[in-house]
C-alpha cells in the first residue's frame, strides 16, 4: 500500500491548474452567454425577454450536477463524442451564462431610465447608449455580484470530478483511494480550494462595502 | 439525429423516482430546519457573543463558504471516521447540508438582525416586553422578514445542492437516478425526467415559501 508523501501531496496539488483552467473556461463561456442573456432579459423585445427569463429560471432551478449530466449526454443525442473536459465545460458556462446574466441585468436595471430617455434624445441608438451611458454605470455596480459568482463557479468546477474530469477533487480521491487517509487528503484539498476562493470572496466583499459607502 | 428516445424506461421505475424524491424533500426540508436553528443562534452570537466566539463563528463561515459542498461531505463521510465518528451515508448527508446552510444562513440572519433600529428595542423594553418577547416579536420576526427572499434563496439552493450527496450514495433522488441509469443505459432520459423533477421540487419550495410568508410573515404595516 502506498502512503501520503510529498509526491501525492503534489500530485493533488498540481491538478489545481485543472480547476482553475476549467474555471475560465467556464467564466469566459459564460460572461459571453451571461452578456447575451442580460440584454435579452433587460431589452425590449417581448419573446427574447421571455426566453432569457426561462432559461434563467430553469439553470437557477435544477442542480448543477443535473446540468453537468445533461452536458455530457445530450451531445451524444446529436452524434457529437464529448470528453469530461468538454461536458464540465460547456455544462458550466450554460450555468454561468444564467446566473451571470441575472446579475448583469440587475445591474443594467439600476441605471434610471432617464438615462436611457437622455441619451436618446442626444440621438444615440441602442448600442451607443449602452457603451457609452449604461455600461460604464452598471459596471462597477456588477463587480462584487460577479466576483462573488466566480467564487461559486469555482466551488462548482468540484462536481466535474462526477463525471469524470481530474481537476482537484479528483485528484484528491485517485490518490485516497490508494492511501485512504481521507482526513488529511479532502481537508488539505479544502484549504487549496480555501486559498483561491477566500481573497475573491474578501475583494468581493470589500468593494461591495466601499460602494454601499458611495451610494449612501 | 437518429438517436431513439425510451422514455417508458424510466417511467418503469416511477417508483424509485418517487421515493427519490421523497427523501430528497424530507431530507431538505429536515436541513433547512436544523439549518434555521444554526443561523439563529450564530446570528446571536456574531451580533451579542463575546470577541473569542465570533471569531470561532467568522472562521466557521468563512471555511465553509469558500469551500466546495462536495469536500464538505468528503471530509464528514470519509474524514469523520478517522476521529471516531462514524456516520450512515443520509446522516452526513443531512450533517453536512446543515453545516453548508448554516454558515450562509447565519450571514443571512446576522444582515437582518442589524436592519433592525436600536429604538425598536429600546421601545420594546419601554413597553415592558421580556427579553424573549423582545427578541421574538421585535428582533427576529422582523429580521427573518427583511431578508426572506436571501433565506428562501439559499434554502432552494440548499435542496439543489443535496443532489451531491449522491457521491457519497446516500439515498436521494440524484442517486435513484444512477440506480436506473447503471440498469438501463438509458441515461439522457433518466437525466432529464430527474432534471424535470427537481424543477418542479423548486417550484413546490417557491410555493410553500411564498405561502409561509403570506400565512405568518406579513404583519399591518406600521409607519
Amino acid at each position: 500500500m502506498r502512503t501520503l508523501g510529498s509526491g501525492e501531496i503534489l500530485f493533488i496539488l498540481a491538478a489545481i491548474r485543472w480547476t482553475l483552467l476549467l474555471s475560465a473556461a467556464a467564466f469566459v463561456g459564460g460572461s459571453i452567454g451571461g452578456m447575451l442573456i442580460a440584454l435579452m432579459r433587460s431589452g425590449r423585445i417581448k419573446p427574447l425577454r421571455w426566453i432569457a427569463f426561462g432559461y434563467i429560471k430553469l439553470f437557477q432551478g435544477t442542480p448543477l450536477l443535473m446540468q453537468l449530466f445533461l452536458a455530457f449526454f445530450v451531445p451524444g443525442l446529436f452524434g457529437f463524442d464529448v470528453d469530461p473536459w468538454g461536458a464540465a465545460a460547456l455544462g458550466l458556462s450554460l450555468h454561468a451564462s444564467a446566473f451571470l446574466g441575472e446579475i448583469w441585468r440587475g445591474a443594467i436595471e439600476t441605471v434610471p431610465r432617464g438615462q436611457w430617455e437622455s441619451s436618446a434624445a442626444l440621438g444615440l441608438r441602442y448600442w451607443s447608449q449602452m457603451r457609452l451611458v449604461v455600461l460604464p454605470q452598471a459596471v462597477p455596480i456588477a463587480i462584487p455580484p460577479t466576483v462573488g459568482f466566480l467564487v461559486q463557479l469555482i466551488k462548482g468546477t468540484s462536481l466535474a470530478s462526477i463525471i469524470g474530469f481530474v481537476e482537484l477533487t479528483r485528484a484528491a480521491q485517485v490518490i485516497n483511494n490508494a492511501v485512504f487517509q481521507p482526513f488529511t487528503i479532502f481537508g488539505i484539498v479544502g484549504l487549496a480550494y480555501f486559498a483561491v476562493c477566500w481573497p475573491l470572496s474578501a475583494y468581493s466583499k470589500r468593494m461591495e462595502r466601499r460602494l454601499a459607502a458611495a451610494t449612501r | 439525429m437518429n438517436y431513439v428516445f425510451e422514455f417508458s424506461q424510466v417511467f418503469a421505475a416511477w417508483d424509485e423516482l418517487l421515493a427519490g424524491a421523497l427523501r430528497t424533500l424530507w431530507l431538505s426540508a429536515a436541513a433547512m430546519a436544523i439549518g434555521m436553528v444554526v443561523a439563529v443562534l450564530g446570528a446571536l452570537g456574531k451580533t451579542g457573543g463575546p470577541r473569542p466566539l465570533r471569531w470561532v463563528i467568522d472562521a466557521y463561515i468563512e471555511l465553509i463558504r469558500n469551500t466546495p459542498f462536495l469536500i464538505q461531505i468528503f471530509v464528514v463521510f470519509f474524514g469523520l471516521p478517522a476521529i471516531g465518528i462514524r456516520l450512515e451515508a443520509d446522516q452526513a448527508s443531512l450533517l453536512a447540508l446543515v453545516v453548508n446552510v448554516g454558515a450562509y444562513g447565519i450571514e443571512i440572519i446576522r444582515a437582518g438582525i442589524e436592519s433592525i433600529a436600536k429604538g425598536q428595542i429600546e421601545a420594546g423594553r419601554a413597553l415592558g416586553l421580556s427579553r424573549l418577547q423582545i427578541f421574538r416579536l421585535i428582533v427576529l420576526k422582523p429580521a427573518v422578514q427583511a431578508v426572506y427572499p436571501a433565506l428562501t434563496s439559499q434554502f432552494i439552493l440548499l435542496m439543489l445542492n443535496s443532489s451531491v450527496c449522491s457521491a457519497i450514495a446516500a439515498s436521494e433522488l440524484t442517486g435513484a437516478a444512477n440506480d436506473i441509469q447503471a440498469r438501463n443505459f438509458r441515461s439522457f432520459e433518466v437525466y432529464f425526467v430527474v432534471t424535470g423533477i427537481y424543477f418542479a421540487l423548486s417550484l413546490l419550495f417557491w410555493g410553500i415559501f411564498a405561502w409561509i410568508e403570506r400565512a405568518f410573515l406579513r404583519q399591518p404595516a406600521v409607519r
